[in-house]
């Protein structure tokens, strides 16, 4: 019975929008320790899929199943900084949370936003509330960390050290990740599993295996999956940077 | 979302002839109606037909104008002036006591929901992520606005209620450091501002909800001169 030890399991949703099929037939698992990247183009339904499985829309045909007592923690894309509301990072992240001190230390310490915990909300530039977000997500321990284009607003400095964040606290804390990304180059060394969507599930599996399928191919074109299939064959390392020289020794 | 406010004020003219007419009294006439005018609007909005502001547009202004035609087709006497712009000496000792308890009510109802009202404000999925369900929410807010509305009706008179909503807010957002904070200083700013405005407008003889506006006003431009000038030092 592997539905039962999966964190989230749905089979069969789909999402109909004003005659417009959203979300086609989607079977997807969720299980310990996963980490799966969703791609796809623009109104693919990335973050449809991501409110079906979190529970916020519920689509007009599946199942969805989640496990009992799931603790999700989830990262939005952006969130409107509201000028007319003054609040100090420490009073947002931990607004209408139960946490203790030694918690929320650690967290702090974890995501490296010691220096922004007194700070506005509204003078963080975009990286700083990238990570506030990120710190706020994880202060319950979540089981389950749900991102959708987290590192969107930043530039491509920004992108590298906020996934390299992500990979660390993949690898340091028992928890499953689930993410949308454009930043496909960039997440291929951490994820375990890419998810090809647009509307249904073109294709599924490791990097590399994904960048291969003629689907992912007409879809990202053939410079993507080079890409792709080079970043998967150092699969031992985890920094980007150690892969290039690599290559420009070869 | 600031003129929600402003849209529940402006329904509860109709509200205030219904009342009249059916012999139900205004403040029932008001609860109800502006309940369902809140009702009618998330309800609206969730369908996302229309933008927000759009749909604020049309029903704040369809809302204040059948209440209009309610009121003087049925030749119902009442000082519409009153309710306009607010006129203290209509309310009497049982209004008062519907004002004590339509106080305790917001109070009660902000302070138990406060955190999720916050998180809501920030972010609707962030709410949704935290099992909160931003409609209960709102309905909530509703409901504060409306019991607001109702108390403030005779007093500020329903087209300026929404400076109530907006200006010591406003003012208080200069001073604050934490949502806490700027709830209470604004509370603190609204009550001084009433009063204020209340003597101003027996020492001047000018309708009592212009005035409280005024003062209010000035106190928001004095508290940006304040901040101007602290920032300078």
């Amino acid at each position: 019975m592997k539905t039962i030890n999966a964190l989230i399991s749905a089979s069969n949703v789909s999402v109909i929008k004003h005659h417009k099929s959203i979300l086609k037939n989607i079977d997807i698992q969720i299980n310990k320790n996963d980490f799966i990247t969703i791609i796809g183009p623009n109104g693919a339904g990335k973050t449809m899929l991501l409110k079906c499985l979190m529970g916020f829309y519920k689509p007009n045909f599946g199942k969805i199943q989640k496990k009992d007592k799931l603790k999700i923690g989830y990262m939005p894309q952006s969130i409107n900084v509201i000028n007319t509301m003054p609040m100090t990072v420490k009073n947002f992240i931990t607004v209408r949370k139960k946490y203790d001190d030694i918690s929320f230390k650690q967290v702090v310490s974890e995501i490296d936003i010691r220096q922004l915990v007194d700070k506005q909300l509204s003078v963080l530039s975009g990286g700083e509330m990238q990570r506030v977000l990120l710190a706020r997500s994880l202060l319950n321990n979540p089981d389950l960390l749900v991102l959708d284009e987290p590192a969107q607003n930043l530039d491509i400095s920004g992108q590298l050290s906020f996934y390299k964040l992500i990979q660390e606290i993949y690898s340091k804390r028992d928890i499953s990740i689930l993410m949308v990304s454009h930043d496909l180059h960039l997440v291929m060394v951490s994820t375990k599993k890419v998810l090809c969507l647009s509307n249904h599930i073109c294709c599924s599996g490791k990097p590399q295996q994904v960048a291969q399928d003629p689907e992912f191919i007409s879809m990202f074109g053939k410079d993507m999956a080079n890409m792709m299939a080079v970043y998967q064959h150092t699969n031992h390392t985890s920094q980007i940077d150690n892969h290039l020289i690599d290559g420009e020794i070869k | 979302m600031s003129y929600y406010g402003e849209s529940i004020a402006h329904s509860s003219l109709l509200g205030v002839g219904l009342g009249i007419l059916l012999g139900t009294g205004i403040n029932f006439g008001i609860i109800v109606v502006c309940l369902l005018f809140g009702i009618l609007f998330l309800w609206l909005q969730q369908s996302k037909i229309l933008s927000t502001d759009t749909l604020l547009g049309v029903l704040a202004h369809l809302a204040l104008s059948i209440g209009i035609i309610v009121i003087s087709l049925n030749r119902i006497k009442i000082d519409i002036h009153a309710f306009l712009f607010g006129d203290i000496l209509t309310v009497s000792s049982n209004d008062l006591w519907m004002m004590y308890l339509g106080v305790i009510l917001v109070i009660f109802l902000v302070s138990f929901n406060w955190s999720s009202l916050l998180l809501v404000t920030i972010d609707e999925d962030l709410a949704r992520a935290e099992g909160i369900n931003p409609i209960y929410i709102n309905l909530l807010l509703t409901t504060i606005l409306t019991i607001v509305v109702a108390v403030s009706l005779q007093i500020i008179g329903l087209l300026l209620i929404t400076a109530m909503l907006i200006i010591p807010a406003a003012t208080s957002r200069r001073l604050a450091n934490s949502p806490e904070q700027m709830a209470l200083i604004a509370t603190l700013i609204g009550i001084f501002s009433v009063i204020l405005g209340i003597f101003l407008s027996v020492e001047i003889d000018a309708p009592s909800g212009p005035s409280i506006v005024v003062v209010s006003a000035t106190l928001f431009f004095l508290s940006y001169l304040f901040n101007f000038l602290i920032k300078k030092d």
